[in-house]
Order: C-alpha cells, then sequence, then structure tokens
C-alpha cells in the first residue's frame, strides 16, 4: 500500500476558535453569524485577517463558502470545496486542506462548521426528511423508515446490539465511555455538561432511548460553532501560535456507504480503511498516539472506533475502554473536553480544537502531560470515517 | 381508517421490488452473470460488474441477525408504537432486510431465530414485508 508520504508534516493547523456551546434558551445566532463568530475567533488566533483566506471547506449543509467570503472580505477565493461526509466532514477536510496549501492550490485555509443543533435542528429530523440530507437518505426513506427506523441511535443500535452478541461487550463498558467523557467535562467550562459530574450508576439508571443506547450513550445537541486555519508549514512558522502538524491523515467510505446492513462486515466502517493510510502517512502506529479525541455521537462508536483504527483489536474495545485506561491519567486520554457527549456536538470539529491545545500545551488543568501526538477522527453517515494524526 | 406512517417512495427498482410485495412476493435482484443476490437494488452488480440481472424470487427464509427496541418516540408517527423493535434479518439467500416481526414482542427476540416473510398490506399500493416465526423450524 501505498503511503502518501509526501503530505506528512507538509501543513499545519495555526488558527482555532469556538463559540460558547448552549442548549436553552438556544444561541439568538443565525447559523452563518455562529459560523462568522467561530472563524474570525480562528483568524484572530492565527494572526491572520480575513482577506487572506483564499480557500473554504464548508460543511455541506449550514452555509456557502461564497457566504463566508463575502462577509470576511475573502476576495481572492481559489479553493472553495465541500466534503460530504455528514458529521465527519470537519476532519475529513484535514486532507483536502493539506493537500491545497501544499501544492498551492491555496495560501490559507478556513474549515467552519456550526448549527443550532439544539434550539432549531435537531438530527433525527433532518436525516427522516430531507433525502438529500446524507448519501443514504433515500435508502432509508424506502427502506427503513416504513419500518421506524429514523434516527441516527436507532441505526447504531442495531451494530452495538449485535457487538455485544458477538464479542460479549457489556453496557458498563459503553458506561466507561460515558463516565469518562463527563468526568473529563467538568474541566471545561464550555462544555455542557461541565457542573453535572455522572457516575456509572447514574448511566446504568438513565432511561433507555433505543435499546442498548440509554439516554446517556447519546451526544448532546447544542448550538455553537467552531472553526480552524491551515496552511503550509512554511507559513505556519511566521505565525503567532506554535504550529500543529498534520502529521497523517485519511477518510473513507464504507462499501456500500449508503446502506448499513448489507456489508460483509458490519463493523467494517470508513475508518477501518482509513486508518492504516494516515498512519503510513505519519509513520507511526497507535502505540505512539499520546491522546485520541475520537467522534462519540454514541458511545458504542468510540469502541468501534478504537477497534478499527487499531489501538486493539475486533471485540476487544469493550475491555479497553474499562478501569481508567481512557480517562487523563490513563494511557491513552480520550475526548479530553467531553467530547460529543459532554461538551458540545459541533460535528467534531470541537475535537480538533481540543487537540489542537492539547498539542500547543494549552489545555489547562485537562492538560495530557508532554503530549506529542495526537489522533483525532470524524464519522458520519451510515460509518464514514476520517482521522488525522497531528503533532507538535 | 387511513395509514398516517411514512412509506416508501415508489420511483425506479423500489417501485419494482415493492410491486412484487404488493403480490406477496419477496424479490431481491440476482446478478445474470456471477448469480449473487443483492439488497438494495442497483444498478450494476458490485461482485463482478455485470448489469444483467432479475428478480428472482427468494425464499422467505432467514434468521434474526440484530435488532434494536425503541423505548423512546424519536419520530412522531411511530410514537404509539413504542416500544417497537425494528429487525434485520439474515436471509438465507446472503442478503440482509431491516424489517419487523408481527407475532414477537421485544423480549422475545433472539439472535438466530428462524424467521419467514409475510406482508403487511399497509396501503392498497403498498405491502412492507414482515417476518414472523418460522414453523418447523
Amino acid at each position: 500500500m501505498p503511503a502518501t508520504a509526501n503530505l506528512k508534516d507538509r501543513a499545519c493547523i495555526v488558527g482555532i476558535g469556538e463559540t460558547r456551546y448552549v442548549r436553552k434558551p438556544g444561541s439568538g445566532k443565525t447559523v452563518l453569524q455562529l459560523h462568522l463568530e467561530a472563524s474570525t475567533k480562528a483568524l484572530a488566533d492565527a494572526g491572520l485577517a480575513g482577506r487572506q483566506i483564499d480557500g473554504i471547506i464548508p460543511s455541506p449543509y449550514f452555509v456557502t463558502a461564497e457566504e463566508l467570503a463575502s462577509n470576511l472580505g475573502a476576495a481572492q477565493l481559489r479553493f472553495a470545496t465541500t466534503v460530504h461526509m455528514g458529521g465527519a466532514s470537519p476532519c475529513a477536510a484535514l486532507p483536502v486542506a493539506a493537500a491545497a496549501v501544499t501544492t498551492g492550490m491555496a495560501d490559507y485555509v478556513l474549515i467552519p462548521t456550526g448549527w443550532n443543533g439544539y434550539s432549531m435542528a435537531r438530527a433525527r429530523d433532518i436525516v427522516a426528511s430531507d433525502a438529500t440530507s446524507l448519501p443514504g437518505a433515500a435508502i432509508a426513506r424506502d427502506y427503513y423508515i416504513p419500518y421506524g427506523l429514523t434516527a441516527p441511535p436507532q441505526w447504531y443500535a442495531l451494530i452495538a446490539r449485535r457487538h455485544m452478541h458477538e464479542y460479549g461487550t457489556t453496557p458498563e463498558q459503553l458506561g466507561a465511555v460515558a463516565v469518562a467523557m463527563r468526568k473529563h467535562a467538568q474541566l471545561n467550562d464550555n462544555a455542557i455538561m461541565c457542573g453535572k459530574p455522572m457516575t456509572l450508576d447514574d448511566y446504568l439508571a438513565s432511561p433507555v432511548i433505543t435499546a442498548p443506547y440509554r439516554l446517556l450513550d447519546c451526544c448532546v445537541e447544542t448550538d455553537g460553532a467552531a472553526a480552524m486555519v491551515v496552511t503550509s508549514a512554511e507559513r505556519a512558522r511566521d505565525l503567532k501560535q506554535d504550529p500543529v502538524y498534520i502529521s497523517g491523515a485519511a477518510a473513507a467510505q464504507p462499501h456500500p456507504a449508503d446502506e448499513m446492513f448489507n456489508r460483509k462486515d458490519v463493523y467494517e466502517v470508513g475508518m477501518t480503511i482509513a486508518a492504516p493510510h494516515a498512519f503510513a502517512m505519519a509513520e507511526v502506529t497507535p502505540a505512539d498516539i499520546d491522546f485520541a479525541e475520537i467522534y462519540d455521537c454514541f458511545t458504542f462508536e468510540v469502541l468501534q472506533q478504537l477497534e478499527e483504527t487499531g489501538f486493539c483489536k475486533r471485540g476487544e474495545g469493550g475491555a479497553f475502554v474499562e478501569g481508567g485506561r481512557i480517562e487523563l491519567g490513563g494511557a491513552l486520554p480520550v475526548n479530553t473536553h467531553g467530547g460529543l457527549l459532554s461538551e458540545a456536538h459541533t460535528l467534531g470539529l470541537n475535537h480538533i480544537v481540543e487537540a489542537v491545545r492539547q498539542l500547543r500545551h494549552q489545555a489547562g488543568a485537562r492538560q495530557v502531560p508532554d503530549a506529542r501526538l495526537g489522533l483525532v477522527t470524524g464519522w458520519g453517515d451510515f460509518g464514514d470515517g476520517a482521522l488525522a494524526i497531528l503533532r507538535r | 381508517m387511513s395509514y398516517t406512517k411514512p412509506l416508501p417512495v415508489r420511483t425506479g427498482h423500489t417501485k419494482e421490488f415493492y410491486d412484487w410485495c404488493r403480490k406477496h412476493e419477496l424479490r431481491f435482484q440476482r446478478c445474470g452473470d456471477c448469480r449473487a443476490w443483492r439488497h438494495v437494488p442497483r444498478e450494476l452488480c458490485a461482485e463482478c460488474g455485470s448489469w444483467s440481472w432479475e428478480w428472482e424470487r427468494a425464499s422467505g427464509r432467514g434468521t434474526i441477525f440484530t435488532w434494536t427496541v425503541a423505548e423512546r418516540p424519536l419520530y412522531p408517527a411511530f410514537a404509539d408504537d413504542v416500544p417497537y423493535a425494528p429487525v434485520v434479518v439474515a436471509m438465507e439467500e446472503g442478503v440482509r432486510l431491516l424489517s419487523a416481526m408481527v407475532d414477537c414482542s421485544p423480549d422475545e427476540l433472539a439472535f438466530d431465530m428462524p424467521v419467514e416473510v409475510v406482508f403487511d398490506d399497509v396501503t392498497p399500493e403498498i405491502a412492507l414485508p414482515k417476518f414472523r416465526r418460522r414453523r418447523g423450524a
């Protein structure tokens, strides 16, 4: 398998920005305003002006590159594209942005995302009503929704249930993920669940939404936005923050991507295909990773991604997350900001922001000591996957 | 009494699939060259690249591959059915079908339970394939 070694460490994340993450009473802002708030914060963090942005990769659903550019004064927009990967869209934009700045297609690429995912538009409603919302939406409309399988937790719960049967994965192991993310959120004053600690007993007592998923297996729904700026390693040297190098990055779809239950191996997802390419590009292995910000739409997906990325063997994800291994202080801290489960749902761009903070050694009370190499993942639609290996 | 739950949109191959269901026949596309069965309907055989296929009648027999139990409503039209269990059935032909049982409560479901297809005539145009416990299995 060819290693795309020519992209390794050629591009850097040089600016990050986030809004406050809120639920009630809603952000009170439009999706565009949220995007612009996070974007201008990322630009300020990088020490860049809006007119310097010449590449924009927005998520597919919310705002266009054009309206962002018009507001930011990005008058030389040469690279405007969208990666259509559901929640994985921001992470999957990283290799695209890295390729753009390495080849000179753009100098400074802005990757923003955000929505009023609490006050205006719930994911469960979007995917069940809009046949263009994800590649499998028409298949879901015709073959899933008539039977009441309408929302992401229900889709994924089918796979989680099978994994529990085949490998003995337990509710307590799913709960260990929820507990770890909630523990980390207590150190993060922008996390929705800051101030709301949770024990494993609390988790087990929470109501079942779609078995085996309980309420506390499910990500929070929030209003907010986040953004990042990517440039070449050469340009990064002139900017004010320590650059964070994109050492490896890849994205992939499972087969078939648009239908969940007719895969030869139901656990083989986009991550399974993408991970070896990202690790080969970075020339590292999972053992080298100091922390991982893993797209935690639901608890089981963290186990599945740990398995498919190669941190442990298939079926061993449950044991891997037990005993504090994934908590701060453990061997592989996961979602040091609280994740989608306890910080906010910003399509995982918040995971990349946190990884950058960790690698800049600016994570404060959440800092993983001497963090040098981090992993971020994205998950979308029916199991599309993306990952990036970032280094200091 | 009208049926208020969402229905498939009957265009293209989906229309053909559900037209067979209206006749109470479960048929899947089968490749004319390599004989692989497939579901959901496609244009090409992803195994061998052939454009040749037919709607071939399936045995209707399968086993339960997995399920979930929807205990909290997430979609208004199904709110009154809670708790209900969408089921994935592994058909003898090798394809898997997302469906529902007609004669099992969610508590009675078991992995590898043998099942057979039945048809629920929800409207004059549409019969949804569902499953019951397989007799004599």
